[in-house]
């Protein structure tokens, strides 16, 4: 999946700890999603996406 | 361990190194009184198996981290660490099965056992992860 985090991301200027800290996971977790490496789960989807205020669609997109 | 490690892997990290110093003392312990006092029949089976005890407790511990590590990220890297593990040791001891099997090697395992192996192959499991996702997670 592709996703727009680190844009979202950026428009707060946020560092990936800050994300990482308001989502409870580890800046490993932020950096392997920006990078497209994992793809979250379901809940941490909806976490991430309840954060931006946004639908998850907004933020995740299939390649 | 990654500084930045999370309370769950913290605690199996200090579970680890508690268990290892009584694997030690268990090891130098039983060896000692063997040497010392040739104990026979169930004295002697419990005291072999004393050693086994701390390593035992090694892989409760690693249950515990993958059942209480909350970030799914990290947790996923190290059940691929424990599968990679598990392969690298069922593979190890098979082919060295088949060895024996047919006299190739002598008998015995020259004292290093499944759990040895398997705690290389955690190694091997880390290095797995850099390789294929980027991360050598938490433990190695």
């Amino acid at each position: 999946m592709k996703n727009r985090l680190k844009v979202l991301r950026a428009e707060r200027d946020w560092s990936q700890q800050d994300l990482a800290e308001r989502l409870n996971v580890s800046r490993q977790s932020v950096n392997a999603i920006e990078k497209g490496r994992y793809d979250p789960s379901l809940p941490l989807a909806f976490t991430i996406a309840e954060l931006f205020e946004l639908p998850i669609e907004a933020i995740f997109s299939r390649d | 361990m990654n500084s930045c490690a999370s309370p769950a892997t913290r605690r199996y990290v200090l579970r680890v190194a508690v268990l290892m110093s009584l694997y030690l003392v268990a090891l130098f312990a039983a060896k000692w009184v063997f040497a010392a006092a040739q104990p026979t029949g169930i004295a002697a089976i419990a005291l072999a198996i004393t050693p086994a005890l701390p390593l035992i407790g090694v892989f409760w511990a690693v249950m515990r981290l993958l059942v209480e590590e909350t970030d799914e990220y990290i947790r996923m890297l190290f059940v691929r660490q424990c599968l990679f593990a598990t392969g690298f040791c069922l593979t190890i001891v098979t082919v060295w099965q088949w060895l024996q099997n047919f006299d190739l090697v002598p008998p015995g395992n020259g004292g290093f056992g499944a759990a040895f192996f398997w705690f290389i192959g955690l190694g091997f499991g880390a290095l797995y992860n850099r390789v294929t996702i980027g991360d050598w997670g938490n433990l190695w």
